[in-house]
């Protein structure tokens, strides 16, 4: 048992989740804890108490955290100064401007470091990599001591087009080293050395500015699991879905940001190749937001072109997960032209939703689900202060339900369809932005949203099933717990592909795989295998979109990356173009160290199975206008081959699974559900 | 027939998305960057009868909002009249003859009938920005034109694609007249696509809900819009609201081109009457009358933009046809400068009369320039000719909730800049400056953005440069007391000697060497307010961040 005793930990914007497999990996136990903004290692261990985890017998812990995706959000960061070429020290400000909204001319934008910490020295390269002007060694030395007496605590060197030749990026790199007080240097062709100094800029002005935070607390967790009596290494999950050494992650910080919804897209993955379901959409609610991600062949795309915000391009590789909008808390209103609108606007965690009892006054999601009968109205008695549903009920005929001319119930199941519809609309944006059709794929849904919603939505796209993880509110948690290693390299090459220079595509290949196989000797952590996985960014010549090529080993041949890049092409658009030269933009290369995989099977425990399946309860839910009385049951019980019809509800500690009148929901291995739409396939 | 509100909610964004998934496959599968990243594209669903508009993809460059469906209407109006050929299945027609309800030549429509049951349901349409269609200067943006004729080749509409074929001949008539035409065949195909993403997607949601009930979704959305857009005008207390705008010159003639807009609020309507505006010019600064109206259509959705873009929307806004001006110029009169100056300059017209009765939603005027600067040579060092565009951004205008945004881009476009090292890989250019114009924001309460600051010296060969600008000799307006935003300057260096181009922000062919370089700052945006309120701590702000 190479991973012996492991915790993941998910630190979430709202709950910290863990997940932990004991030693024999035969006991798996799990907490939901709030989580703790101002120090997130408070809510890690309230976690690890409530697991009653003895950390004597743990081997590994692997950490999701949100330290870094919140600090750039909010950009509460660490003091940072930046040193470019001269002439350039407004790049991060200017940017790629576009405006905040397409309609609207109001907006702002906050730059990563304010101008007064952006400081230009002379140097100067030009494109393709040749010394215009040399570094000003005596000026940069100013540069570094004023930005020090400024106060500053990282530091960022960003020159133009370093990515052609970074001799000066390093030579500064040396010299500040020298004078700086710390290691919090970060130079801009080091994360990705791609053209576009705004987005190479952006990154590294974002890992410098969170690379002290993200240490620090690091280092307080692992000091405070040490006073616990855990001395085994800490993981962190990177936005690529691998993992790395808590010791060596904060080089670059920037890859943990968007580190939680990668990890549940992992954690999806896994459990579909364990399922043998290689395709799928995987579909997040929560409160706020949802996310979806596409699953190809058991793998999550990995991109390396995603904005975190408005204006906020953090090119390192991330497992691409977009966020489509309308979460539980997202507020309905009937617009001036009486028609029913959902979002964006979201009552958030605070007050939330009516229903959570503090202080929302605003229609949800979250209470349309509850009038509905599709959340257990009873549960409002726990809520603090009590709420009663007839309040609810009263605001959804008031605000919504007199102005569309129906009653209140009415209109809450129109925010359900409405909303339904306009999820289902972005998801398939998301889908066909990516070249797929959706009804190739099977819906995974997790959160704690999404078992809610996930038939209705399935139903809108034509997808045939939906499959709802055992454990859907841990799945962030879960995710960590089967991540691998993983380390990414991106090389721009931009040649047209008939004179490219095939030898050095091999030899750049080669020094990638290597740099990967050097990283992952580093880490603590036993591989049961290296994986190499290749691929080229490619477009025709006078185009600016690529798509990406995967290889099947790092030495292709001219013609096979003729030929793979028309089938891709074609595959993505149904357009052919044999009239126009191919150009490769960039070589991609990630190292991958498998892990000891993880069984999956006692994430439902087989010993509270009960033989049949007994509904524990009954209530009327509304569907198609008109209330059924519709069985509950409860999901830790369920038999394992179970099968029932809807419409029926399905509960458990983590969240509430729809099944609507039609479909059919069948247990599986691993403890997954299956919704077959419109019955069994 | 009566539709449920909720009905109505779903099918409204059922045909939205339909218009989204066009938008999206135009782009993706688009080769030339001008569409498939700057998004110069929009995607329609149009009547049958009359061509207004039903729907129209979010993610369309807002100069589009308002034109595709006069475009639309021209079309079916001449095959009524059996001027153009009529339709059959699988056509798609390509026009982009401004008069027929367009902007510049550079944008290209496809118009495609969709049949039900034999019938035509709807038209759907499509325009992109193709980066060129001949004429005397690579890109079509003439500084100087004085027809239509010299801004390239214009296509009146015929079938280029016959029952689901591309008529070679047509094509190869096209691509005769313009440059880099090999690789226009990925942008036909991509726009041709779309519109069949758009019929199989359409299919899909008529299959699902009905014909008749979605046609009886579509009269009722107008009619809802329509409510809705009364709704909101009626913040606006009723009367008179008058403003100018001023456009440097047309390029030709050095004297300013006034638009003078009277809005006139009346209970649910906003009347826009431009007939004291100047008369139509010698330059390229004429607008056309679908641009006009589109550009109005616009401005009003940047101050409303929750209200979805419809016919029904439109109607409570009643643009008085101003003939006699530049803003409806008719063949010959050149319009090059309409889709990118001019529109912006009546977009600025309506945030001016309207900032004053609307103060919490209405901005101070924004840069607004396109801010053209193309540069046509020889590199010598790779033996080719080149092109080369810097459409930069400006300041936008202070508003009631904070200082006006920095560099941000068109009113008409939604377009990101182009980076400095793309830039410079692609063309024998160095960049000795890209950095925030300091000083060009209007002061005010809320003090206009700030501009663009850049220099670019040529590396090698020769080149000529020629500029499309405007807001040279007038800033963007203050208003309530903000005073103007800095104007665009425009410096040409040639072998030490500083030369600034006549009309200021407009010339053609200048002739450059290796070494001389051209500096631009774009304008600053207006300020709003009066300066003296300005909060300390932001006038403090301003100074430690070397803003003024």
């Amino acid at each position: 048992m190479a991973r012996g005793g492991i915790i993941g930990v998910d630190v979430g914007g709202t709950f910290t989740d863990l997940v932990m497999v004991d030693e024999t990996h035969t006991g798996l136990r799990f907490a939901k804890t709030p989580t703790t903004l101002d120090n997130q290692a408070f809510g890690v261990l309230a976690a690890l108490t409530e697991a009653e985890a003895d950390l004597a017998q743990i081997d590994l812990i692997v950490h999701g955290t949100t330290t870094t995706t919140n600090a750039v959000l909010e950009r509460k960061l660490a003091r940072t100064g930046l040193i470019t070429t001269l002439g350039f020290r407004d790049i991060l400000e200017l940017g790629r401007r576009t405006r905040p909204q397409a309609y609207g001319m109001k907006g702002q934008f906050n730059p990563i470091i304010p101008r007064d910490l952006r400081l230009e020295i002379p140097e100067r390269m030009d494109a393709q990599g040749t010394i215009l002007t040399p570094l000003d060694e005596a000026a940069l030395r100013r540069a570094v001591e004023q930005l020090r007496s400024a106060g500053c605590e990282a530091l960022v060197i960003h020159f133009l087009h370093a990515y052609a030749n970074p001799a000066h990026e390093i030579r500064a790199a040396e010299i500040a080293a020298e004078l700086w007080p710390n290691g919090y240097i970060t130079t801009g062709h080091s994360l990705l050395s791609e053209t576009r100094e705004y987005e190479r800029g952006v990154t590294a002005a974002v890992n410098a500015s969170v690379q002290p935070l993200l240490e620090r607390y690091l280092k307080r967790l692992r000091d405070e699991l040490a006073h616990q009596g855990y001395d085994g290494d800490v993981l962190v999950m990177n936005g690529n879905g691998g993992m790395v050494s808590s010791r060596l992650v904060a080089r670059e910080a920037a890859k943990t940001v968007m580190s939680g919804p990668a990890s549940g897209v992992m954690a999806a993955a896994y459990t579909g190749r364990r399922a043998n379901e290689m395709n799928l959409l995987t579909y997040d609610m929560g409160g706020t937001s949802t996310d979806v991600a596409l699953i190809r062949g058991g793998h999550p795309p990995v991109s390396n072109e995603i904005d975190v915000e408005y204006a906020m391009p953090i090119h390192v590789p991330m497992v691409d997960v977009r966020t489509v909008g309308a979460g539980g808390g997202s507020i309905a209103r009937v617009n001036a032209a009486g028609l029913l609108e959902i979002g964006p606007e979201s009552a958030g965690a605070d007050p939330g939703p009516i229903c959570y009892g503090k202080g929302g006054r605003q229609p949800t999601i979250s209470d349309a689900n509850l009038l509905l009968g599709r959340l257990d109205p009873e549960k409002l008695k726990s809520v603090e202060g009590g709420i009663d549903p007839d309040a609810i009920r009263d605001v959804f005929d008031r605000d919504l339900g007199r102005p569309l001319g129906v009653d209140g119930i009415a209109a809450a199941e129109a925010v359900i369809r409405v909303a339904n519809a306009k999820m289902s609309g972005a998801i398939r944006m998301v889908s066909l932005s990516l070249g797929a059709d959706p009804r190739d794929f099977a819906l995974f849904a997790f959160g704690g949203a999404g078992p809610l919603h996930a038939a209705a939505l399935a139903r809108e796209l034509g997808v045939p099933r939906v499959i709802i993880p055992a454990r859907p509110g841990l799945t962030n948690a879960l995710g960590c717990v089967v991540a691998d290693l993983r380390h990414d390299y991106v090389q721009t090459v931009n040649q047209p592909l008939h004179a490219a220079d095939m030898d050095m595509l091999h030899a750049t290949f080669a020094q990638q795989a290597a740099a990967g196989a050097g990283a992952l000797a580093q880490e603590k952590v036993t591989i049961t295998e290296t994986r190499q996985e290749f691929s080229v960014d490619m477009q025709f010549v006078g185009q600016s979109h690529v798509v990406r090529v995967p290889l099947t080993s790092g030495t292709p041949t001219r013609p096979e990356l003729q030929a793979r890049f028309e089938e891709v092409y074609w595959n993505r658009f149904k357009v052919e173009l044999k009239e126009i030269h191919a150009r490769i933009v960039t070589l991609n290369c990630s190292v991958i160290g498998l892990c000891e995989p993880l069984d999956l099977s006692r994430l439902m425990a087989p010993e509270t199975r009960q033989a049949v399946a007994t509904p524990t309860a009954s209530r009327p839910v509304v569907f198609d206008g008109r209330p059924h009385e519709t069985p509950v049951y409860w999901r830790d019980y369920l038999p394992e081959d179970v099968s029932l019809s809807g419409p029926a509800v399905i509960e458990q500690a983590d969240c509430t699974i729809l099944i609507p009148p039609g479909d059919v929901v069948k247990g599986g291995a691993d403890g997954n559900l299956f919704i077959h739409i419109g019955g069994p396939a | 027939m009566s539709i449920d509100p909720i009905t109505l909610s779903v099918i409204q964004a059922g045909l939205q998305q339909v218009c989204d998934e066009m938008d999206l496959s135009f782009s993706r599968a688009a080769f030339s960057p001008v569409i498939a990243e700057a998004n110069d594209r929009s995607d329609g669903i149009y009547a049958a009868d009359d061509g207004s508009l039903i729907a129209q993809g979010a993610g369309g460059l807002p100069v589009f909002v308002g034109t595709m469906q006069y475009s639309t209407r021209t079309l079916i109006e001449m095959i009524a009249a059996g001027t153009v050929a009529a339709p059959k299945p699988d056509d798609i027609y390509i026009v982009n003859d401004p008069y027929l309800g367009g902007t510049h030549l550079m944008d290209v429509r496809f118009a495609r009938p969709f049949y039900r049951n034999g019938g035509i349901f709807c038209w759907l349409s499509n325009t992109g920005h193709w980066p060129d269609t001949g004429g005397s200067v690579p890109g079509g943006f003439s500084a100087s034109a004085t027809a239509v004729e010299q801004e390239g080749l214009r296509l009146p509409p015929v079938r280029l694609f016959k029952e689901g074929v591309m008529d070679q001949e047509i094509y190869s008539i096209i691509c005769s007249n313009i440059r880099v035409a090999d690789q226009r065949i990925g942008d036909v195909k991509a726009q041709a696509a779309a519109l069949m993403v758009g019929e199989d997607r359409l299919n899909v949601l008529l299959d699902r809900y009905g014909d008749d009930v979605v046609r009886e979704a579509i009269s009722e959305l107008r009619r809802r819009a329509t409510d809705q857009m009364r709704s909101l005008i009626n913040e606006i207390p009723d009367g008179d609201y008058t403003s100018v705008a001023w456009i440097d010159s047309d390029g030709v003639i050095n004297k300013p081109l006034a638009i003078r807009l009277r809005i006139t609020k009346t209970p649910g309507r906003l009347q826009f009457d431009f007939s004291q505006s100047s008369p139509p010019c010698l330059g390229p600064m004429n607008s056309v009358l679908a641009t006009t109206l589109s550009s109005v259509y616009l401005a009003i959705r940047h101050i409303f933009p929750e209200v979805p873009i419809s016919a029904g929307a439109f109607e409570p806004l009643e643009v008085i046809r101003p003939s006699g001006t530049f803003l409806d110029a008719e063949y010959p009169r050149p319009v090059s400068g309409c889709a990118a100056e001019v529109s912006q300059r009546i977009a600025e017209a309506v945030f001016a009369a309207l900032v004053k009765p609307l103060p919490d939603r209405v901005t101070a005027a924004p840069a607004g320039t396109s801010g053209n600067f193309a540069l046509g040579g020889h590199d010598p060092a790779v033996g080719r000719d080149y092109v080369m565009y810097q459409l930069s951004g400006g300041g936008y205008g202070g508003n009631a909730d904070h200082d006006g945004l920095a560099n941000g881009c068109s009113t008409i476009g939604i377009s990101k800049a182009p980076p400095v090292e793309i830039m410079e890989q692609n063309f024998p250019v160095l960049y000795r400056r890209y950095a925030l114009r300091e000083g060009s924001g209007g002061a005010g309460r809320h003090r206009g953005g700030l501009g663009l600051d850049y220099e670019i010296e040529l590396r090698r060969g020769t080149a000529r440069a020629s500029f499309v600008m405007d807001h040279g000799r007038f800033g963007p307006q203050g208003a309530l007391g903000g005073a103007d935003g800095a104007p665009n300057e425009v410096e040409v260096w040639r072998d030490g000697k500083k030369y600034i181009p006549e009309h200021l922000s407009k010339e053609q062919d200048i002739q450059l060497q290796q070494g001389d370089s051209v500096r631009v700052r774009t304008p600053g945006g207006g300020g709003y307010g009066d300066p003296a309120e300005r909060d300390t701590d932001l006038i403090a702000e301003d100074t430690r961040l070397e803003r003024n």
